[in-house]
């Protein structure tokens, strides 16, 4: 797999957000790859542009954002500026979506078997018949018992993680080769989130999806995630192989942040956490986001900003690893 | 449903009584009909005949119980003015009402909706823009000078349109339309425009209001990340969950597009109950008074009831509770 071309490139993305007190930079510099199957987790704080990253492949940046800078490629093709009716064939056919909350990503007005047909007649050459036909074979595989009978309720009538699984059903419907799953557990409760991760992960791997998914449950990525991003004030401050990352950070970002989870094997009187917070938008400290927290901080930080640099097994923004400065 | 439906006229009833309460209250406080009926000359033994014969030294109740048992049967008795019963006098002018208050909630919503969804939509385009500045005319400008706006536009000036009536009518059994001659349609324009036009530009300000709290929700995004086409996503996934409010507020439109066309009927002399109520309010006709009360009453209920009905087809959640389906 890992010689195959990526199927979703990530270039250098910048989103902006103009205002009337100027222009806020949501993301700024983001990149990273994708390849065919591959699960991508991304993990950082409320705010750290997780969403808005998912949003911005999607092609759905709620205005007035735009990206300022940079290019998204799927499939070795640019997308970032096509226009919407352009992009409206490629959402749902071949980059899906799965969203927070599914008490409300469903139109409460028509039942889940029409939305899986409107969404499979628009994007395959299927009749309303065989989309139908399909539709509850869809529902049998995310695990609704009696899809046969469900097929025609309304989504009112499901529990909180039965809707997540027709949502889950109507973003692969189509069969999409990626997935942007946007915190696809967090509105759940605690039982069900396993179970829901279970079977994204297992029609994932069935289905040949990549996905991105975006959370900030760092026991889902270490469960589902082949490698993993993690992003802090806009930027991705370290990617690399789940394992090296959840493991052996280097970033020191996510070494708090790994550290802030607490550890299952023994007994800890306070957990360690993070000291500040992430710096709003309008306020991006000059050099490295992450300087006024960071523990290791030194002078080159609060004035150069770091790229993306190898740091052993992944790759980390921080000067710490700048061969020229670092000693270790 | 059924029983929603029994439920709903069970609630009706009392409500009906009441109205049919103040109607009868009428007849007692405005005016005396004995009085009216004996004219200026009349003997003791004669007004006390005609006390008895009219039911009249009945105790309150027992002639409550009597004119509610003769309005359920549709009888209001004579009109003072013009000494024909009511019930025939109304259903005369009825059609003319009907047909004008269909044609001004037609006109409303035809044009209302769309604009109310465009204007959501392209909140910011100059033609939305435009829209809402109409719109605030719609909503501030009294009917009558609407009324005599156009008027004076197309009647006066222009001479396209007829100013007053309802131009030739074609009986149709009892019922007589103006919607089968050329006439008759000329003449139901400006009247309906009138009498319509407040309602457009309160229908399109609902619409566009609900629009842009639905275009926010999550289930529009996750319809437009499904890559549904925009059509879709605006008119059926946004229209539909704007529906319930509109429904509401169109339904009251209606009753009162029916009962208060009285200005409309007045400046356009629209030969139709509102404008046969306001020649009896001027004569103090009381019969023709708590007739059309009643049947405006009746009117707003039955619509009530319909708007109820239409809740519960569109929108699947209501249905649980009550109605038990589904599953």
């Amino acid at each position: 797999m890992s010689n195959t071309a990526p199927l979703l490139q990530v270039r250098n993305l910048r989103v902006e957000f103009p205002t009337r007190r100027g222009t806020l930079v949501a993301l700024d510099d983001v990149s990273f790859d994708i390849s065919p199957g591959e699960v991508l987790g991304v993990v950082g704080e409320s705010g750290a542009g997780k969403s808005m990253t998912g949003a911005a492949i999607i092609g759905l940046l709620e205005p007035p954002g735009r990206i300022a800078k940079g290019e998204i490629l799927f499939d070795g093709k640019r997308i970032d500026n096509l226009r919407y009716e352009q992009m409206r064939r490629i959402r749902g056919k071949d980059i899906g979506a799965i969203f927070q909350d599914p008490l409300t990503t469903l139109n409460p007005l028509y039942t889940v078997g029409r939305q899986l047909v409107e969404t499979m007649t628009t994007h395959l050459p299927i009749g309303p018949g065989e989309a139908r036909k399909r539709a509850i074979g869809w529902l049998e595989m995310v695990g609704i018992p009696a899809a046969a009978q469900r097929i025609d309720s309304y989504p009112h009538e499901f529990s909180g993680g039965m809707r997540q699984r027709v949502v889950i059903a109507l973003a692969l419907c189509a069969e999409p080769r990626l997935i942007v799953a946007d915190e696809p557990t967090t509105a759940l409760d605690v039982s069900i989130q396993a179970q829901v991760i279970a079977l994204l992960k297992t029609l994932a791997r069935e289905k040949g999806t990549a996905m991105m998914l975006v959370t900030h449950d760092m026991g889902v990525i270490a469960e589902t995630a082949d490698r993993v991003a993690v992003m802090y004030a806009g930027r991705v401050a370290e990617i690399g192989p789940v394992r090296e990352v959840v493991k052996h950070a280097n970033h020191p970002y996510s070494v708090g942040l790994m550290a802030s989870i607490p550890p299952l094997d023994r007994r800890v009187e306070r957990l360690a956490q993070i000291d500040g917070a992430m710096p709003r938008l309008s306020a991006i400290p000059q050099g490295c986001a992450y300087n006024p927290r960071c523990p290791q901080v030194f002078d080159k930080c609060r004035v150069l900003r770091p790229d993306l640099i190898n740091a052993g097994t992944t790759r980390a923004a921080c000067w710490l690893f700048d061969t020229e400065l670092a000693d270790g | 449903m059924f029983a929603f439906i029994v439920n709903r006229i069970l609630q009706a009833i009392p409500v009906m009584l009441t109205v049919a309460l103040i109607s009868f209250a009428m007849f007692a406080y405005v005016g005396d009909p004995v009085a009216i009926m004996l004219g200026q000359d009349f003997t003791e033994a004669q007004r006390a005949a005609l006390v008895r014969d009219l039911g009249l030294d009945q105790p309150f109740w027992v002639q409550f119980a009597e004119f509610v048992a003769n309005a359920v049967q549709g009888q209001f008795g004579l009109s003072y003015r013009l000494s024909r019963p009511v019930a025939e006098l109304i259903a005369e002018r009825a059609p003319a009402t009907l047909e004008l208050a269909f044609c001004a909630a037609t006109l409303a919503l035809l044009i209302g909706v769309p604009m109310g969804v465009y204007t959501g939509l392209y909140r910011n385009s100059w033609l939305s823009r435009f829209f809402l500045t109409f719109s605030l005319i719609g909503v501030s400008l009294p009917t009558f000078l609407i009324g005599i706006l156009l008027i004076l536009c197309f009647a006066v000036w222009l001479g396209w349109l007829p100013s007053f009536g309802r131009g030739d009518t074609v009986q149709l059994g009892w019922w007589s339309t103006g919607f089968l001659t050329w006439s008759g349609i000329k003449a139901l324009i400006l009247p309906s425009i009138t009498l319509g036009l407040f309602q457009l530009t309160l229908i399109m300000r609902l619409v566009r209001a609900e629009m842009l709290e639905v275009l926010r929700t999550d289930y529009i995004k996750f319809a437009r990340a499904r890559g549904l086409p925009n059509r879709a996503v605006h008119f059926g996934h946004a229209l539909k969950n704007t529906l319930v409010p509109v429904i509401t507020i169109v339904g009251l439109q209606l009753g009162a597009i029916i009962a208060f066309a009285i200005v409309t009927e007045t400046v356009f002399q629209w030969p139709g109950m509102g404008l046969l109520f306001i020649q009896s309010v001027g004569v103090a006709d009381i019969p023709v008074m708590s007739a059309y009360l009643m049947l405006i009453a009746l009117v707003f209920v039955t619509i009530n009831l319909i708007v109820d009905l239409l809740y519960y087809a569109v929108d699947p959640r209501l249905r649980i509770g009550r109605g038990k389906g589904g599953h």
